[in-house]
């Protein structure tokens, strides 16, 4: 793989105008369109946005107490529960597991927590076999690839595509016929399910009151990975938790909705504990791994509200700049607004805090969030935070400075209108400006620039209106 | 009609850039009565400091504009539905329990978008006419979001032929000091909306924000469009201009 240019601008302007770019803008139009309709024949969907933001507060505001709560009851019914402070601990806790319980060949179902750590290679760096089963995912496992989209992982390939690697690389005749290759995925998968000694899986909400793992998929792999293998270990954000299961339900509501335009996920997965001596099927042994990572971190400053997030994509799915940049532009896992919060907080300011900067600021996100979390402003407090520490490139310091100190005292401003008329007499053309200096060059490589007036607002009323 | 004294704040991209604007404005709010007032020594508002975080620098230029409107009252009118909205919203954030929290949300109080005073407040019949004119217009995301503005524009604009434009409710790119930070994105973007207002067959785009409208008629000028580009002050202000 040739080395990934450093910065969000580098990668994004590697992927504008690519065929990359063109499927996600399609991806995530169709995914916005889906679901406005399915807000729109919804008419509780606002009150039902209102008390999930509600019950998601609430959570953040009794995390300590959830988490308490949650533990007793997952032990309560069998299960384990494991708490990792970051990255490290937690892929060296799952390889414990997996090397106590004997295992060597691990399925997974979607879990951006798993992605967020990094365990797939820390776990393949062990001689274990990890096999990915979300069609998505898989996809770009196979590929070598990295997710685009935090539920859509490969929105930026189309069924050419996929046809193409499957071939290559699972040695089947070419199709480009969605049917059939959803086929041989399932049939290539099959055979994995059975041999599997574990699962891993993500968790999209955690029940409290009853220590139940709830995972949504479309695909039902989620249900083999947990029931299958002898062992399921769950990857549990810290934060994805709620009090009682009246509150999941709303929260499912609104996520299936948000996020793909569903009223309900195709499979929503509880699991409470593992098998019981009068069960038919289920893992001998349930691990919980509650992931820390940086979440306190997020929660004692600014933008603790950001771990309301429930992660369905939304505000990615009508973000300007995500639908012309696509997820890898982002550089991590999570992207688009909600992941211009999350990143900077959980891996650091450095590198990550130029991210809240690649936004417009349009606002359309927080419009769309069904926990209607102040993206904007969010973003926004990020980037005083960035500003404060001194992590400004300094023309755009230097530029803020200077603007502020001409236009602070007016007959500087003055001033400077007459100069920026008078300097931009060579460069312009029936009043535009077609190359810049400086940094301007940005904006006239892609437009004209208005050349500044000979007599401003200011000037015309002071000689016409005589004040 | 004898309409109220307002304060024109004509934000510091059309006081430099579109002075235009700034004499259309004044046109059309004289023509639905009102007296207008500008103060000398206005100059922005702060909103290039506070998106891009410095929020010491945009304290600064944000505090001289409330001292320079505080000694006045009545309207403060704005050409612009984002600076209109970092007068209104967020001035009070910037200057939270500090000692000029009150005079923000005194100033911030008064302040009304063009569009929104003219509708709105004064229920003006005014109405912009246009013969031979097809016009896309560019909802600015600040106005459409922040202060909840859409039909004051389609109000005053009743009586003009429209064009169906795909996506008027999406950012056009601009973005502030984003555009210059990020141009390659900015542009892509701005290239997607200018291809549907071309799409749209419209003659003529009209829009309320400077800001967003020199970033698009500067594109429409790298594709040699014939397409003109207006602000809804001008449209409004017709033969006077």
């Amino acid at each position: 793989m040739t080395a990934q240019p450093v910065t969000f601008l580098g990668r994004a302007e590697a992927i504008i105008g690519t065929r990359e770019a063109q499927l996600v803008n399609q991806g995530m139009r169709h995914l916005t369109e889906m679901r406005d309709s399915a807000v729109a024949e919804f008419p509780i969907m606002d009150p039902l946005r209102d008390r999930a933001r509600v019950i998601r507060l609430h959570a953040l505001a009794n995390l300590d107490r959830l988490l308490s709560h949650f533990t007793d009851q997952v032990i309560e019914q069998g299960g384990e529960v494991h708490f990792a402070a970051d990255a490290d601990e937690a892929n060296e806790i799952v390889a414990r597991i997996l090397e106590e319980t004997g295992s060597r060949l691990v399925v997974k179902s979607k879990s951006m927590v798993s992605e967020e750590i990094h365990l797939n290679p820390y776990l393949e760096a062990r001689g274990i076999e990890v096999v990915e089963t979300d069609l998505g995912e898989f996809i770009v496992q196979l590929a070598g690839d990295t997710p685009s989209h935090i539920v859509a992982p490969t929105i930026h390939l189309d069924r050419h595509d996929i046809g193409a690697l499957f071939a290559r690389k699972l040695g089947v005749p070419e199709t480009f016929d969605p049917t059939e290759l959803n086929q041989i995925a399932r049939d290539h998968l099959r055979q994995v399910f059975l041999r599997a000694d574990a699962g891993i899986s993500g968790v999209n909400v955690a029940v409290a009151e009853s220590g139940s793992l709830i995972t949504v998929t479309n695909e039902g792999n989620g249900r083999l990975i947990t029931t299958a293998p002898r062992v399921h270990i769950a990857l549990l954000g810290m934060e994805r938790l709620v009090s009682r299961w009246v509150d999941a339900s709303v929260i499912l509501e609104v996520l299936a909705r948000s996020a793909t335009g569903q009223r309900l996920s195709s499979y929503t997965n509880v699991v409470t504990g593992p098998r019981r001596e009068a069960d038919e099927d289920g893992p001998q042994q349930l691990h919980v791994v509650v992931i820390d990572n940086g979440r306190s971190q997020i929660l004692g400053s600014d933008t603790a509200e950001i771990l309301a997030c429930i992660r369905c994509g939304a505000c990615l799915n009508i973000c300007p700049v995500f639908r012309t940049v696509g997820g890898h532009a982002y550089g991590t896992v999570y992207s688009g607004p909600f992941g211009s919060i999350v990143t900077p907080g959980l891996l650091g300011m450095e590198p990550w805090w130029e991210l809240p900067y690649a936004s417009t600021l349009c606002g359309a996100c927080e419009e769309v969030c069904p926990i209607r979390i102040q993206i904007p402003s969010l973003l926004l407090k990020l980037r005083a935070r960035a500003a404060a520490e001194g992590r400004l490139p300094g023309w755009l310091e230097r530029g803020i400075r200077r603007y502020t100190n001409t236009v602070y005292t007016p007959t500087k401003w003055e001033r400077a209108k007459r100069l920026a008329h008078t300097l931009s007499s060579p460069i312009s053309r029936d009043g535009w400006i077609r190359r810049l200096p400086g940094r301007g060059r940005g904006w006239t490589a892609y437009r004209d620039f208005p050349r500044p007036a000979r007599e401003s607002f200011s000037a015309w009323w002071r000689s016409k209106r005589g004040t | 009609m004898e309409g109220p004294t307002v304060q024109l704040v004509v934000t510091c991209l059309v006081d430099a850039l579109a002075p235009q604007v700034g004499r259309a404005t004044v046109t059309v709010l004289e023509r639905a009565g009102c007296q207008v007032e500008f103060l000398a020594g206005q100059t922005c508002c702060g909103q290039p400091a506070f998106n891009v975080g410095m929020l010491t620098e945009a304290r600064r230029m944000a505090g001289h504009t409330l001292d320079l409107l505080d000694v006045t009252q009545g309207p403060v009118v704005v050409p612009s539905g984002s600076c209109a909205a970092m007068m209104t919203r967020h001035y009070g954030e910037l200057f939270a329990a500090t000692d000029r929290e009150q005079q923000a949300e005194r100033v911030g109080s008064r302040v009304r978008e063009l569009s929104q005073f003219l509708v709105d407040d004064l229920g003006t019949g005014l109405r912009a006419s246009c013969d031979g004119c097809l016009v896309a217009y560019h909802h600015s995301c600040h106005g459409l979001r922040s202060l909840r503005l859409r039909h004051q524009a389609e109000v005053l604009l009743s009586e003009v032929e429209m064009a169906e434009l795909e996506g008027s409710e999406e950012c056009c790119g601009f973005g502030g000091v984003f555009a210059v930070e990020m141009p390659a994105v900015s542009a892509a973007i701005m290239n997607e909306k200018l291809d549907r207002i071309e799409a749209s067959g419209a003659n003529i785009l009209v829009g309320g924000d400077v800001s967003c409208l020199m970033h698009l008629e500067g594109g429409l000028r790298r594709r040699n469009s014939k397409i003109a580009v207006k602000h809804l002050a001008e449209a409004l202000a017709g033969d006077d201009l």
